[in-house]
């Protein structure tokens, strides 16, 4: 199946002995000149590329606080070594965060620090090279930007806005990534990752609305572009067609038609995804976080909220603020923005669902925490609500839920593999490889509790597992999106599943 | 005066100024950078009172490495709050009267060194046993470990060998305080003892040591959750905004 090693899945976990190099031949695409220019960076390596990295790295050391104090304070202490999946799951040295940020620290060292100008070898600074370049470009790439060392770092010292620095200093001299490059040109261009323009949206939304009508007897709405509607739902593209995301999307609809709130996707704004943040640029998410602001004025809604996306809703919680707002024409009872799963978990709470679990009694559920929400963003305005949240809608929704092992979940949470912009084919060993720590914990509570399907909230995650379970001898359906088990239990007002119940009770 | 102590007053007084000059100058590095976004490591506390608790647990407690990995934690606490309660023992060569809670802790001060030396030796030993620590550490971190066990153990060897002159270097201390330089006594364990801890206050503003007032600039661990309230947004990124409004 594959022309790599797939790694086994241990009873329980083991700290793999380092290996140099392994990974070293692990490198995504490089974007053609063609990609970068729409983001305003060169096409090709600069003759004085050398001198543009270092500016560079010197500009960013001034505008962001953490890559100095970062690339300063540590200690080498190895608190981290074990901590990244990708580690866990390559043995590769260099995956180990603290290695991974030494990539830049030694250049950083050499070209900023007292130490490092007069006595590189004792504190290990070295001159930057084309080597030292590629190894960026290629360990950079093995970061998903998840965080999960910044838990268990004594400083916090966070690999992901070392690596994020990187990506920007690689752009600058022309050594971007296909993927995500490419991506951010058709935000701007048609206005979602996908490249799905308005008339295959439109095409996409009727099409649900005719399946779940045919499902449940209910006009549930799908609406585009609707002026005056009450919510604009931002969620990432693949919720409009790909599995299990689509079935989410579903659920969403169907909260909507159930709490008659009256909603609205944007044909300007059809995407969550802010690929800006995986590249580090300032400028570009900024970019990419005001279609929503724009869309919102123009459609005149009153709130916004954004669909099950990890990434996105890091964005859309820490930054939108900082970089769309403020949002002071938006009604101010409600934050800005929402997530869907607070806002389905509050009309649970007010008892305003009526939700039938026997419906998914054919499934045993575990969730999976994705990183950027865990570790990069909050929900319902308490400590840990991220946490709390989507596990009270499953349990809602289900009768059967198991977590997985406590170091595996919450704000430990392992990456699915495939976050921070790696989500692409062209990494497929890496992804593969890095799955392996979330898939030795499924395998756990699979042969623990039987469960059977994992739960998430993130398109990343969906689509990364969708392809990584059948490598681990799982099956890709066994991933499902939240909102598709509310979608599965929810029973709407003068549907066949009401009728069905209430005769049954008789 | 003799030729020695000339030297060690020199030492002490540049010792002094690039410690606080070099902790100064970087210190002002990081209050200046701006952190532009809301980066906490979440979930964080949602308001400053909760972060201040944060920022105690971490610097007392060393919570985060507690979860990471219970031997780094061990023989770390050991000689931080080792040397702390070194520290503050050796406050009495600097105080006349001394004070009262120095006098205090003056027996749990002079087997604080142990812990400090274990400590120091269990950080060390991991640098040659895990083979992850191993694969990053630098020649610099052995020499700063090197430099600290030093220093702490020429303190021992003052304590439970061969005692030196205390008095005499109180008033050598004093002296330095209140620049009427005194004679130094002129003993081997001292005088080393001397010229390592004038050594790490040289190398402390240039070396991982910084780490110290570092760690409570970091935006993962001293920031709150508290974006979609409150919108926080860096001088740098105004003329981004105003670029940008126009394109729109
Ligand atoms: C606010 C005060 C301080 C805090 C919160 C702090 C915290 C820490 C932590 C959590 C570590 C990592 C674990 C370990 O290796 O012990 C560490 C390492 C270290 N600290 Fe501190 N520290 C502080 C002050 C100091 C001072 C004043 C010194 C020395 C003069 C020092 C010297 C060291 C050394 C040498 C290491 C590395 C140990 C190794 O090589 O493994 N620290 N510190
Ligand atoms: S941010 Fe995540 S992927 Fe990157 S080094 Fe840290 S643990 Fe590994
Ligand atoms: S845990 Fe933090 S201080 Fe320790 S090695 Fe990793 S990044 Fe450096």
């Amino acid at each position: 199946m594959a022309d790599f090693e797939v790694p086994v899945l241990n009873e329980y976990p083991i700290i793999p002995k380092v290996k140099e190099g392994v990974m070293a031949h692990s490198s995504p695409f490089i974007a053609a000149e063609k990609f970068q220019t729409p983001l305003g960076y060169p096409g090709e390596l600069p003759d004085n590329w050398k001198e543009v990295a270092i500016d560079k790295m010197g500009e960013l050391l001034g505008k962001y606080r953490s890559l100095q104090v970062f690339l300063d304070i540590c200690v080498h202490c190895g608190a981290c070594t074990d901590k990244c999946h990708y580690y866990l799951g390559t043995s590769d040295a260099k995956n180990m965060p603290v290695a991974r940020q030494e990539l830049l620290r030694k250049v950083y060292r050499r070209y900023f620090t007292f130490a490092g100008k007069y006595f590189p070898k004792l504190v290990g600074a070295i001159d930057l090279s084309k080597e030292v370049l590629d190894d960026w470009y290629s360990y950079f790439h093995q970061c998903s930007q998840c965080r999960r060392c910044s838990v268990f770092c004594p400083y916090g010292i966070d690999t992901a806005e070392i690596s994020m620095a990187a990506r920007e200093i690689l752009d600058t001299v022309g050594k971007g990534q296909k993927y995500c490059n490419e991506i951010i040109g058709k935000v701007f261009v048609v206005g979602n990752n996908l490249g799905l323009p308005e008339p295959a949206l439109r095409d996409t939304l009727e099409g649900l609305e005719e399946e779940v009508e045919e499902d449940t007897g209910v006009k549930v709405r799908f609406p585009l572009d609707e002026k005056g509607a009450e919510v604009l739902l931002v969620t990432p593209s693949a919720d409009f067609f790909a599995e299990p995301h689509v079935d989410g999307l579903i659920g969403y609809g169907k909260v909507f038609h159930e709490a008659g709130v009256s909603w609205t996707v944007s044909s300007k704004a059809s995407e969550a995804a802010n690929f800006g943040m995986f590249i580090g640029s300032y400028e570009n998410m900024r970019r990419v976080a005001l279609r929503i602001r724009e869309a919102a004025e123009e459609l005149g809604v009153k709130r916004i909220i954004f669909g099950e996306c990890g990434h996105a809703w890091r964005v859309a919680y820490s930054f939108l603020n900082t970089l769309a707002g403020p949002f002071d024409f938006l009604d101010p009872k409600y934050p800005v923005p929402q997530h869907i799963c607070e806002f389905t978990n509050n009309l649970i709470k007010e008892n305003k669902l009526r939700l039938n679990k026997e419906e998914n009694d054919h499934m045993k559920l575990t969730f999976h925490d994705s990183c950027n929400v865990a570790r990069g963003a909050g929900m319902g305005n308490v400590e840990g609500g991220q946490f709390t949240i989507p596990r009270e809608i499953i349990k809602a929704c289900c009768n059967y839920f198991y977590d997985m092992p406590k170091d595996t979940i919450h704000d430990a949470t392992f990456c699915c593999g495939g976050g921070g912009g790696l989500l692409t084919d062209d990494l497929m060993e890496l992804r593969v490889k890095g799955a392996q720590p979330r898939m030795e914990a499924l395998k756990r509570v699979t042969e623990d509790h039987g469960v059977t399907n994992l739960a998430a909230i993130c398109a990343i995650c969906k689509s990364q597992f969708a392809k990584t379970l059948p490598y681990y001898g799982f099956t890709m359906d066994q991933i499902v999106s939240v909102h598709q088990l509310v979608s599965n239990a929810i029973v709407l007002k003068g549907s066949e599943q009401e009728a069905e119940l209430d005769g049954a009770a008789e | 005066m003799t030729l020695v102590t000339t030297l060690y007053v020199g030492l002490f007084y540049a010792a002094t100024i690039i410690l606080v000059i070099g902790i100064a100058l970087r210190i002002k590095k990081y209050a200046q950078a701006p952190a532009p976004l809301k980066i906490p490591t979440m979930p964080a506390p949602r308001t400053q009172t909760g972060v201040v608790m944060r920022m105690f647990r971490e610097v007392v407690f060393f919570e985060s490495l507690f979860r990471a990995n219970k031997w780094t934690w061990l023989f770390g606490w050991l000689f931080h709050f080792g040397l702390l309660l070194v520290l503050l023992r050796h406050l009495r060569y600097f105080t006349e009267p001394v004070w009262f809670w120095v006098n205090w802790i003056q027996p749990f001060g002079k087997y604080a060194a142990f812990a400090m030396v274990i400590g120091l030796l269990g950080l060390w030993g991991r640098r040659f046993l895990v083979d992850r620590v191993r694969y990053i550490s630098t020649p610099s971190d052995h020499l700063i470990l090197a430099l600290l066990v030093g220093i702490g153990l020429s303190g021992l060897g003052m304590t439970y060998v061969a005692h030196t002159d205390i008095v005499a270097l109180k008033s050598f201390v004093l002296g330095l305080m209140y620049f009427s330089p005194q004679p130094l006594p002129a003993d081997l364990f001292l005088l080393t003892h001397l010229a390592l801890v004038a050594l790490l206050m040289i190398i402390f503003p240039i070396s991982k040591l910084m780490h110290a007032p570092g760690v409570f600039f970091s935006p993962t661990r001293n920031q709150t959750d508290s974006s979609r309230e409150r919108r926080h947004v860096t001088p740098w990124a105004q003329p981004v905004e105003a670029v940008q409004s126009g394109k729109r």
